[in-house]
């Protein structure tokens, strides 16, 4: 036994001198503040003090420990008392999804011991070994900065006033205490442990060998199970027409990290199995890596009836095309591509599991409760109704939580074994094995008149979608929808096509393809204004889609398109930085300041097809609301978003809200988080119920529709037209839920089909947004410095201000890493020093400017932002580095090397 | 045979002695910082046996001495970035900073940095600028070899199995003159490094380089001392420093393709690195 302390505390652990200090917090001690990200001291969420010393405790062995003293975020807070330094958190929404948030506290909390007062850089220099995947820093830095000097929390806004306000997160404490139940946060007591054998390999045959022999010569394996021992149907896949993915590979595997078996057993034993033992052989196939492979004459078919490897194809096309261009004073072509992109959460997928008689329960960190219960049920070969999702707090999941990663494994494995089981995924694991965002081809062609009008475009693109369908379908329907962006043409065209290859599965990483056609899009509008003459945003300015124009798919908008007014708000910047680029330029010879502008518009919810939402509130005999909140919380905010809309339909304080989360058993489908569609449509339907209910209680107290209700002490009191009448709880029947009044409320957004030109109304609702970046280029280096980037934005209404600027800040940080840095490759990328993600020092300052359409069908007018901040990002860097080189990057990343080729190019 | 799994012989010697007796056993790793120790093994924990290096605090701290600046093989990064240590050092301190984050600076030492090996050893090129020599303990003695000497090839050295890397020093007149660090990565923080470059310059009262040192790293198997470069150096003013390097110096660098640059950019880059701090090198500071 090593015997140490833990925040003040006696502790003491067994076991291998060598285990992680992390692991010895989280599974012996149950302090599972401390997060695990990658075991590897790359993401620094595991942040502790050893006596006083910031370390990561993925690097630090148990056999090292004797007499210490640990000090983790638990030891921070008294209880849900905050310290300043989370008050300020929790002010500046600086914790979104909250996973990195403790490696984030524990390493300001050792800053602000030397520097109580730290400037913006001793600020960076501190946290910089702490990465986040949500928040983009800026909010991080503000809250230390701020941490000292931070008082008290401003109270919430009275009835009514709660849309629109700067409301803190309602689940906040959880997320920075260290409290909050991510997906390896809470495994039951002696839950077994699942471990997972992959294919090493990008194409292979195999032949698993003596299982049994294996079981008995390893002390506590348990179990093996394969594709043989999947009860209902080995494929998933999250759209019915292309269910094609196995749980266990059965004769091939198709990409590197493909599942073939899982090793079921005691966690000490088998945590650190060498599962490059088991028994199983190889036999590698020479594998497609790029379309270009698989679209080769006679290259070999991946899936059965997908002739060429051709997943779908999609088009949208509209007027005369030829004509269009041929009335062209000028058309300019050119092609881009962008690689593979991981998402990069910090949370693992993780979950645990067990079967109660007939059914199974899982807990599980995902973006569609509902959906992986369909799924699994499938699996499974039970009804829909036989499996629970319970999703535990989500630490980030940008789209990828959308598709199933280790909920098959924990059904089976419970099922099966009548046990309690786990399962958290490492970092390579998770890497090599969960979608990514497609890689891309595109050629695009576009062509205006010599007064600045566009005239038409035509738009081609390839998206690989790996191994394994997903969402490619998704991904080449919503692509062409958009790939002209929100602009007016007299013609457009746009067809893509969803190749398979051996790369990981494509699938849903926020912006569904549409991030990959704005970069060829605003791109080569650059290019365009250029060869014109024309100021490049004046150009956006003049052909910006209006209300009232039809949109590329020929639906017209009477009101809600805030497009021209998200670029007209950024001229005076736009000037400045114009003015400043060219004074920078005059005085340094070896640097260069450029400027870049994108625009972008994304459709939210489903492309036509149907969308609906559902959401349930109640009222306790306690006098709560009870909020069914279907719409998981993926970090973005809708916890705090749909209590809002609840408070202010209802007229009541939102501190009388509780939650009750997303549990496929008791709180009704509120559809995916994806698409960026819970603001907008459960937001609807949260706005539905909570009026439904509103009319019940004032029915109940005979009272006018002018009738205010109040909530408090045991009791529910409505004032109206000078009286005051209590609603008696406790005369109410109380139902299975604990609840006396019940109000459901739906929505389902209007949108039609596409036709066979890909004509139509796919969305109710678009948002609109505008970048401008501002930044340096090295041109010896050819290395990219930020210095500001201004983000407009049409949202509608936002609801929480704040949410809303972390969700521009959040999406801007992943642009910057698409733009300058990210590109996964299998095999080689597989953890957090070798695929790179934007750090503290990487995302500059950024302005962000809310244009507030007030949208007819939004609730309060509100549209959603989420996948909207993330896309004009790219687009405005790279056209920025083009306006300071002179010469394109049409190539992604932007990385110090071909920006350098590119400047050589010249 | 049932296998076990999760069972190693875990020592924790307090002195360096009883450290080097253990160092006999076949197949022992020492952990000094576990900064590379863990991060090679996710969800794979080794099995052989593991000498922790963590109690022996006579390997931790800098002296400075009238002849030497000796640096104790367990001192972390962070202690070598707030020590008061002459000019020449200041490449070091330079890279000390960046190291990873801070979490890894309060971790990681400067002897598991040179044992590790890597390319791309944040530690070595500042290192090399200051002519270290590093001590190698074993049961039946010490020996000192130049760093240059130490480093062999791509993650491997002259350390014996037997022998702890023990402590590294800086000749007093390594330390004299001026010393710059530049690193070169795709991102500001957690960066390893694309390219990285230390140099150091002497000179006379008039501005005239009397020694100059230049080493680069991420571009070999090992950093590497631009030798050809150092010797076109001495007799040139320092402001002109930089403009004395051409490609012809940079001919001994094999910089490879990965997943961080290609072998091309690299070369250019560490051209357009080394100048740069030579530049700096010209700087008072």
């Amino acid at each position: 036994m090593i015997r140490f302390r833990v925040n003040g505390k006696a502790a003491r652990a067994g076991g291998s001198r060598l285990r992680r200090l992390s692991d010895v917090l989280r599974e012996d001690l149950r302090l599972t503040g401390t997060k695990v990200g990658c075991d590897a001291g790359d993401c620094g969420s595991c942040s502790v003090l050893v006596d006083g010393v910031l370390v990561n405790a993925c690097t630090v062995p148990l056999g090292r420990l004797e007499g210490s003293e640990v000090t983790t975020v638990e030891g921070l807070a008294d209880g849900d008392t905050l310290g300043s330094l989370q008050r300020s958190f929790l002010h500046h929404g600086a914790a979104q999804c909250g996973i990195c948030t403790p490696g984030m506290l524990m390493a300001a909390s050792a800053l602000l011991r030397e520097h109580p007062r730290p400037s913006v850089r001793q600020v960076e220099d501190a946290l910089g070994g702490v990465l986040c995947r949500c928040t983009g820093y800026r909010m991080i830095v503000d809250a230390v900065v701020a941490a000292s000097d931070f008082e008290q929390l401003a109270a919430d806004p009275p009835p009514g006033k709660a849309v629109g306000a700067r409301v803190v997160r309602v689940d906040g404490i959880p997320k920075l205490t260290g409290t909050d139940a991510f997906g390896d946060d809470a495994p039951p007591p002696g839950a077994l442990l699942i471990r997972v054998v992959r294919s090493p390999h990008h194409r292979a045959r195999f032949d698993i060998g003596d299982v049994e022999g294996y079981v008995a010569a390893h002390d506590g394996v348990i179990a093996v199970f394969v594709a043989a021992d999947v009860p209902g149907r080995n494929r998933f896949g999250v759209i019915p027409r292309f269910v094609d993915q196995p749980v266990f590979a059965e004769l091939e595997t198709r990409h590197r990290g493909e599942p073939v078996a899982m090793v079921v057993g005691d966690p000490e034993s088998i945590s650190h199995l060498d599962l490059d033992r088991f028994p199983i052989v190889w036999h590698e196939l020479e594998p497609m890596m790029s379309p270009d492979d698989s679209l080769a004459p006679g290259a070999p078919v991946l899936h059965q009836g997908r002739h060429q490897n051709v997943l779908v194809r999609g088009l949208v096309q509209r007027g005369a095309l030829a004509e269009a261009f041929a009335g062209s004073d000028a058309v300019i072509e050119a092609s881009y591509s962008t690689p593979s992109i991981e998402h990069a959460y910090i949370e693992p997928e993780a979950g645990h599991a067990k079967r109660i008689g007939d059914r199974l329960e899982i807990t599980v960190t995902t973006q569609t409760p509902h959906l992986d219960r369909t799924e699994i049920a499938a699996i499974m070969g039970l009804d829909p109704e036989a499996v629970i999702i319970r999703p535990s707090a989500v630490g980030g999941g940008f789209g990828s939580k959308l598709d199933l990663s280790v909920q098959p494994f924990l059904a089976i494995a419970a099922w099966h074994l009548d046990r309690t089981v786990r399962i958290v995924y490492t970092r390579p694991e998770s890497m090599m094995s969960t979608t990514k965002r497609h890689p891309s081809q595109i050629s695009v062609r576009v062509g205006a008149t010599s007064d600045g009008m566009l005239t038409a475009m035509e738009f081609s693109g390839r998206f690989d979608t790996g191994a394994y369908a997903s969402w490619g379908p998704t991904v080449a329907n919503r692509a062409p929808v958009h790939a002209g962006g929100p602009y007016s043409y007299q013609a457009y065209r746009a067809t893509t096509v969803a190749v398979h290859t051996n790369q990981p599965p494509s699938g849903a990483f926020r912006g569904f393809g549409v991030p990959q056609s704005a970069i060829a899009q605003e791109g080569i509008f650059d290019e365009l204004a250029d060869a014109l003459g024309e100021d490049r945003l004046d150009f956006r300015i003049k052909n910006a889609l209006t209300a009232g124009r039809p949109t590329l798919t020929g639906q017209v908008f009477e009101s809600g398109v805030g497009f021209k007014e998200c670029l007209e708000v950024l001229r005076p910047h736009w000037d400045r930085a114009l003015y400043q680029s060219a004074e920078f330029d005059r005085s340094h010879s070896r640097r260069r300041q450029g400027v870049g502008v994108a625009g972008m518009w994304y459709g939210c919810g489903n492309t036509g097809l149907a969308n609906p939402s559902t959401i349930k509130i109640g009222v306790s005999p306690a006098a709560r609301v009870v909020l069914f909140q279907g719409a998981v919380d993926i970090g973005q905010g809708a916890n705090t978003v749909m209590s809002q809309i609840c408070a202010d339909a209802l007229g009541v304080e939102i501190g009388v809200i509780d939650q009750i989360g997303a549990d496929t058993d008791t709180t009704p489908d509120a559809g995916k988080t994806s698409a960026s569609r819970q603001t907008f449509i459960s937001g609807n339907a949260v706005f539905a119920a909570s009026l439904k209910l509103r009319s019940v209680l004032l029915t109940m107290a005979q009272a006018s529709e002018s009738g205010r209700l109040e909530f408090g002490a045991g009791r529910v009191l409505v004032y109206d037209r000078g009286e005051v009448v209590e609603i008696d709880l406790a005369s109410l029947d109380i139902d299975d839920d604990g609840l006396v009044v019940v109000a459901t409320g739906s929505f389902d957004p209007i949108t039609t089909g596409l036709d066979e030109n890909g004509q139509g109304s796919p969305y109710a609702i678009y948002g609109f947004g505008a970048q401008m970046v501002e930044l340096v280029v090295d041109l010896d280096l050819g290395t990219v410095e930020l210095l500001k980037i201004t983000a407009a934005h049409d949202v509608g209404r936002a609801v929480n201000p704040t949410l809303v600027e972390g969700q521009i800040h959040g999406g801007i940080a992943q642009g910057i890493g698409m733009a300058l840095m990210e590109e996964y490759l299998p095999g080689r990328s597989e953890n957090l020093h070798d695929y790179l993600i934007p750090t503290f020092g990487d995302v500059p300052e950024i302005a962000t400017i809310l244009i507030e359409s007030d949208d007819p069908l939004g609730p309060y007018g509100a549209k959603g932002v989420g996948e909207h901040t993330l896309v004009a990002t790219a687009p405005a860097i790279l056209n920025a580095i083009r306006h300071a080189i002179g010469v394109p990057v049409r190539h992604l990343p932007a990385s110090p090397g071909r920006v350098l080729e590119a400047i050589r190019s010249r | 045979m049932r296998v076990r799994y999760g069972s190693v012989r875990y020592a924790t010697p307090t002195t360096l002695a009883e450290a080097l007796e253990l160092m006999v056993e076949p197949d022992m790793t020492a952990i000094a910082g576990g900064t590379d120790f863990y991060p090679g093994r996710v969800g794979n924990l080794q099995e052989g046996p593991v000498l922790d290096l963590g109690g022996l605090s006579e390997l931790r701290g800098i002296e400075v001495s009238a002849t030497q600046i000796r640096i104790g093989a367990l001192t972390t990064w962070s202690e070598i970035a707030g020590k008061d240590l002459p000019d020449g050092c200041r490449a070091l301190q330079q890279a000390a900073v960046t190291v990873g984050g801070w979490q890894i600076q309060n971790a990681g030492t400067i002897g598991g940095n040179l044992c590790n090996s890597s390319p791309a050893a944040d530690g070595v090129p500042p290192l090399l600028v200051v002519d270290a020599a590093v001590d190698l303990a074993s049961a039946s003695g010490v020996r000192q070899m130049p760093l240059q000497d130490f480093l062999l090839d791509y993650r491997r050295t002259a350390l014996r199995p037997d022998e702890l890397l023990t402590a590294v020093t800086i000749p007093r007149h390594g330390a004299e003159g001026r010393s710059w660090f530049l690193k070169l990565g795709s991102r500001r923080y957690l960066v390893i490094s694309v390219v990285m470059v230390g140099a150091r310059l002497v000179a006379a009262g008039d501005g005239t380089i009397t020694e100059a040192r230049v080493a680069v790293g991420a571009c070999s198997p090992v950093a590497r001392r631009l030798v050809a470069l150092e010797r076109d150096l001495v007799g040139v003013d320092v402001e002109a420093a930089s403009a004395v390097v051409d490609d012809r110096h940079l001919e001994m660098l094999t910089p490879i393709e990965d997943v961080r640059a290609s072998a091309g950019y690299r070369r250019d880059a560490a051209r357009v690195l080394v100048q740069r701090a030579l530049d700096r090198c010209a700087v008072p500071a």
